[in-house]
């Protein structure tokens, strides 16, 4: 209602001239009646009415609002004041601008990735169906907890009471052919009901109908815009033609618009994966659901509407004659839906906000800094003050004057520091992680924009307030007296000063211990054996060969292993190999049941779930994977499906107690499969990431007798050479492997090093972030305790000059600055630590291989601080030692 | 500045001989100050201005309600008017000053009484 209320007072005010001019006139026309002369009538009457301004001005405070008038006079006189001194309006500018736009950058991140909803309509209904199975051991641990099952998703749509619509989908790749050049492209394959979900309309054309989910329907795909653009130009007449996907053909029926993406993933086509009802059995747990809650329908009714179609689940499907349904029971599988938020955004949550806190710190620095320019700078003011309380000015409207005069500077900061932010955010956005989820939304929008003038104003005031409330005050009338001599500074001046310098160096230290905690994690995860070696001379891509383009096993297999030859044959090359997936590749790894034969399974327990990868030979050596015990397959042993596997140390650690011991030991994953031969033992490998736990893992062949699918059809091919990643190398592997098939595209073409990179990035970002914030502590604080101790020596002059002249040798003069600067750096260290003590806490998530209270982090950045403070004060120290007692002494 | 001889009111007290002179008849501003004048014989010299934001002060709290008008001579001009709560505020204050003046008087003169 403010303003209204100031609408009135307007109307208020012109009322009130229009009023006191009448007034005049009346008094000037009555005195002129009565024989004065005109003129003599009008000094008269304003004689006796007053001063016509200030009474004005005090009718309108009566409304409780500062004139727009005064408040203009005071940003005018704050302005002069300000380009009266261009060095410290510079600095001080500068200070707050760069402490702002880290601030505006940092904002716009969290603003875009934690703040804003996602990119679909009504967002806040839409949800993850997350579940975990706390009895399906080995899956349990891990983060993605249990996938739907097909079976699952057709009971969940039926017979669900909570759910707008809902849906399966499952990320992947294919091969496109029939263009200019053999291309894999990334895929999503969508049930019906996760585009109705999702409920974005297609950019041109129509989504998937009914139809296009039958399993013998129509085949058709849809295109995401980028794809549109890049493959077809934008054509709009793209919509009925076909494409060849995995050597099938399908019909294009529609573009999804710009910046569509499923849940958190980029897609060229997607297609529906039509689900045949008639052959679904109850497992194969590994599609996404997502869903849209009906208006009103909480998570928590929506996850006991799903614990409640369980059961039925179990009654309606089965494994296959003979199995018992309700064996899940063991698994205890329950519904823990999140919104689709959380799934997108994942724990990036706690990193954004480290990061905001420290750059929220680095502003506190600064802005201490920016007091303590405007402390000195106010008491060079000190006379003018004076002079202005003396001709009537209230304090309250000298502390006005000044804290506009700060907010000036403030939001002027603000407005240099929203273009430094711009030139921020776009470098963020270049060098941010590529796994940071909604990378490609951030941008600085008008909220960002309101952050920051918020921001800028909050700080100019906040700065401004402690010189402001100090000198504006009762000391007024004292500054006419003393501001022209002084002797030594009251202890209460310092007190201010050095209350800040402590603040400052407590807070560079917290930050620094950040710092110094992901510098300590880093060494550690550079120490992690990960698995493989030197991975800048280890080149990747994938090949993926559908069946509709060879369908015999054992064809693909000798494909394979001819593209491997042909690789080889490449001057340069070292060795090759290829595996379904190299580790921190991001593919989604296979699970499945693993039965040893030495171990009893009781009929209603289902085997541990094991993670499980398929190897050629050559593929340790090449990644650099060492053996532990026993030896690697060979071709022929893959070729005559000899029933052989290797396994990972802790797997066999696990079975059977040391690696020698597993070699000879059996295996299988299925009833009818042979039980395979435990050949050889692989070292644990960060599948995961460095900073993951390492899963157990079995190594089957690439071909296996008896299996769903007994070839492996899309591998990692590995190639262990110098000349990885250059140009003609690449050029040569591409010809090598078309002389095979032509039709065989390369995908995810990239060095090892760049999937390990990609894989640390999180930390390697967090590291660069507080490493940045924690220079421009130590920098700021160190410029302030320099600033403060060459004031004090400056202003002690006289009185050094004076302990000088009574005998005191200069080393003493040395000595008592010092310990005054390093007495505030110990104070500052001391709440400093005790505030890391509380802090570093939070950052435990990130860190890797060391404690946030790590002993040594903390006694090596405390003397490094009070190391480079003390080393600032030396340089006011010494010049307090050449301080000419005459000189001194005959001073101002 | 010849303040050595005018004596400031206390505060409150022209907001009081407002009220007072508005509770006759409802005036506009340079009557109300010739009315109080008049009344005052002269003895109190205001400041005519300072009539202003005193009445700025009534309208707000509500004492007196303001209207714009035409005066007996012709000019158009703002006529105050002392609203109910003005009334009663007035009777409050008029209450309490004459205790506060009769222990004024009692103080000033203690054997005359």
């Amino acid at each position: 209602m403010n303003w209204l209320r100031q609408l009135f007072s307007r109307k208020q005010l012109s009322e009130l001239s229009e009023e006191i001019q009448a007034h005049l006139d009346e008094k000037v026309e009555e005195l002129v009646a009565a024989g004065m002369p005109r003129e003599e009538a009008v000094h008269s009457a304003r004689r006796e009415f007053g001063n016509v301004h200030l009474i004005q001005q005090n009718s309108r405070e009566v409304w409780g609002w500062p004139s727009v008038e005064s408040v203009l006079l005071d940003v005018r006189h704050g302005l002069r004041a300000l380009s009266h001194s261009p060095v410290f309006t510079a600095v001080a500018l500068l200070t707050i601008a760069i402490g702002i736009a880290a601030n505006a950058a940092v904002f716009s991140v969290v603003n875009s990735v934690l703040l804003k909803p996602l990119n679909y309509p009504h967002a806040e209904q839409l949800v993850a169906l997350h579940q975990t199975a706390p009895g399906a051991e080995g899956l349990a641990d891990f983060e993605s907890g249990l996938l739907l099952s097909p079976s699952m998703y057709v009971t969940y749509s039926e017979h669900n009471q909570t759910f707008q619509s809902l849906g399966v989908w499952i990320f992947g790749t294919a091969n496109v052919t029939g263009m200019a050049e053999p291309e894999q492209v990334r895929t999503v394959a969508v049930s019906d009901g996760v585009l109705q979900t999702l409920a974005v309309p297609p950019a041109i054309g129509r989504w998937f109908s009914q139809v296009d989910q039958e399993p013998n329907g129509p085949r058709r795909a849809m295109l995401s815009y980028g794809y549109w653009q890049r493959r077809f130009g934008g054509d709009p007449a793209v919509i009925g033609r076909n494409i060849m996907l995995d050597s099938q053909s399908r019909e294009i029926i529609g573009v999804m618009p710009k910046g569509f993406q499923f849940v958190d993933k980029d897609f060229d086509l997607t297609m529906p994966l039509a689900f045949d009802r008639g052959k679904l059995i109850l497992a194969g747990f590994g599609f996404h659901g997502i869903a849209r809650l009906k208006p009103g329908a909480t998570i928590t009714e929506a996850n006991a509407d799903l614990s409640r179609m369980l059961p039925i689940w179990m009654d309606s499907w089965s494994n296959g004659p003979g199995s018992n349904p309700h064996i899940y029971e063991t698994w205890r599988i329950t519904p823990m839906i999140h919104p689709l938020k959380q799934e997108v955004i994942g724990n990036i949550g706690e990193f954004l906000w480290v990061v905001t806190a420290t750059i929220a710190l680095v502003m506190l620095i600064a802005g201490a800094n920016v007091t303590n320019l405007l402390l000195v700078r106010i008491e060079t003011r000190q006379q003018e003050l004076a002079v202005r309380t003396a001709l009537g000015a209230g304090r309250a409207r000298i502390i006005r004057g000044l804290l506009v005069e700060s907010t000036m500077l403030g939001i002027m900061g603000g407005i240099v520091g929203v273009a430094f932010a711009y030139a921020g955010v776009n470098v963020l956005v270049a060098v941010g992680p590529s796994n940071l989820p909604r990378l490609n939304e951030i941008s600085v929008d008008a909220r960002t924009l309101a952050f920051t003038f918020v921001l800028s104003v909050l700080s100019g005031l906040l700065f401004g307030l402690m010189p402001a409330l100090k000198y504006a005050g009762p000391r007024g009338s004292s500054g006419l007296q003393s501001a022209g001599r002084t002797i030594t500074v009251t202890r209460e001046r310092h007190r201010a000063r050095n209350l800040l310098v402590v603040g400052q160096m407590a807070i560079a230290l917290v930050l620094l211990m950040s710092a110094g905690l992901m510098i300590r994690t880093f060494v550690a995860l550079r120490k992690v054996d990960p698995g493989f070696s030197d991975p800048q001379h280890l080149q990747l891509m994938r090949i993926s060969i559908p069946s509709l383009l060879i369908s015999e096993p054992g064809r693909v297999l000798r494909t394979e292993n001819v593209i491997l030859d042909k690789l080889a044959a490449i001057p340069g090359v070292k060795s090759v190999g290829f595996a379904s997936e190299m580790p921190m590749e991001g593919v989604d790894s296979e699970w499945d049941e693993i039965f040893a034969q030495d171990k009893v399974y009781s009929g209603d327990v289902i085997a541990p779930l094991r993670m499980y990868k398929n190897l050629s030979p050559g593929f340790l050596q090449t990644a650099g994977t060492r053996l532990i015990a026993g030896r690697e397959m060979t071709w022929n042993e893959i070729y005559d499906l000899r029933p052989v596997v290797m396994v990972s140390e802790n797997l066999a650690r696990e079975l059977w107690g040391t690696p020698d011991a597993a070699i000879g030991k059996h295996l299988r994953e299925f009833e009818n499969m042979p039980w395979h031969e435990v050949i050889g033992v692989i070292q644990d490998v960060r599948e995961k990431g460095l900073q993951e736990k390492v899963p157990e893992i079995v190594y089957w062949p690439p071909l296996v007798h008896n299996r769903f699918d007994p070839v492996l059809r899309t591998a990692t091919f590995v190639i262990r050479s110098d000349r990885a990643g250059t140009e003609s190398f690449l050029n040569e592997i591409h010809a090598a492997v078309w002389a095979v098939n032509s039709n065989l595209p390369l995908a995810s073409v990239r060095t090892m090093q760049e999937v390990y990179d990609k894989s640390v990035a999180r930390t390697s970002f967090t590291l660069a972030m507080l490493g940045i914030a924690g220079a421009m502590a130590l920098a700021l604080g160190i410029i302030g305790i320099y600033g403060v101790m060459s004031y004090t020596v400056s202003q002690r002059q006289r009185e050094i000059g004076i302990r000088l002249a009574l005998g005191a040798k200069g080393g003493d003069v040395l000595q008592m600055v010092l310990r005054q600067g390093t007495k505030l750096a110990l104070m500052g260290v001391a709440i400093g630590i005790a505030a890391a003590l509380a802090l570093t806490r939070l950052m435990t998530n990130v860190l890797f291989g060391v404690t946030a209270h790590d002993p040594l982090t903390f006694a090596a950045v405390s003397s490094l601080l009070i190391m480079i403070a003390s080393l600032a004060c030396y340089i006011p120290a010494h010049r307090a030692t050449l301080v000419d007692p005459i000189v001194a002494l005959r001073y101002e | 500045m010849k303040q050595t001889t005018q004596r400031d009111l206390f505060p409150g007290a022209l907001e009081m001989m407002i009220l007072r002179t508005l509770k006759h008849q409802p005036l506009h501003g340079y009557a109300l100050v010739q009315q109080i004048k008049r009344n005052s014989d002269d003895l109190l010299q205001i400041e005519e201005g300072s009539l202003y934001p005193a009445l700025q002060r009534l309208l707000k709290e509500g004492f007196v309600k303001a209207e714009w008008g035409i005066s007996s001579t012709n000019r158009r001009v703002r006529t105050y008017k002392l609203t109910q709560a003005g009334a009663k505020h007035l009777e409050r204050e008029v209450s309490s000053f004459e205790r506060m003046l009769k222990g004024i008087t009692q103080v000033l003169a203690p054997g005359e009484l």
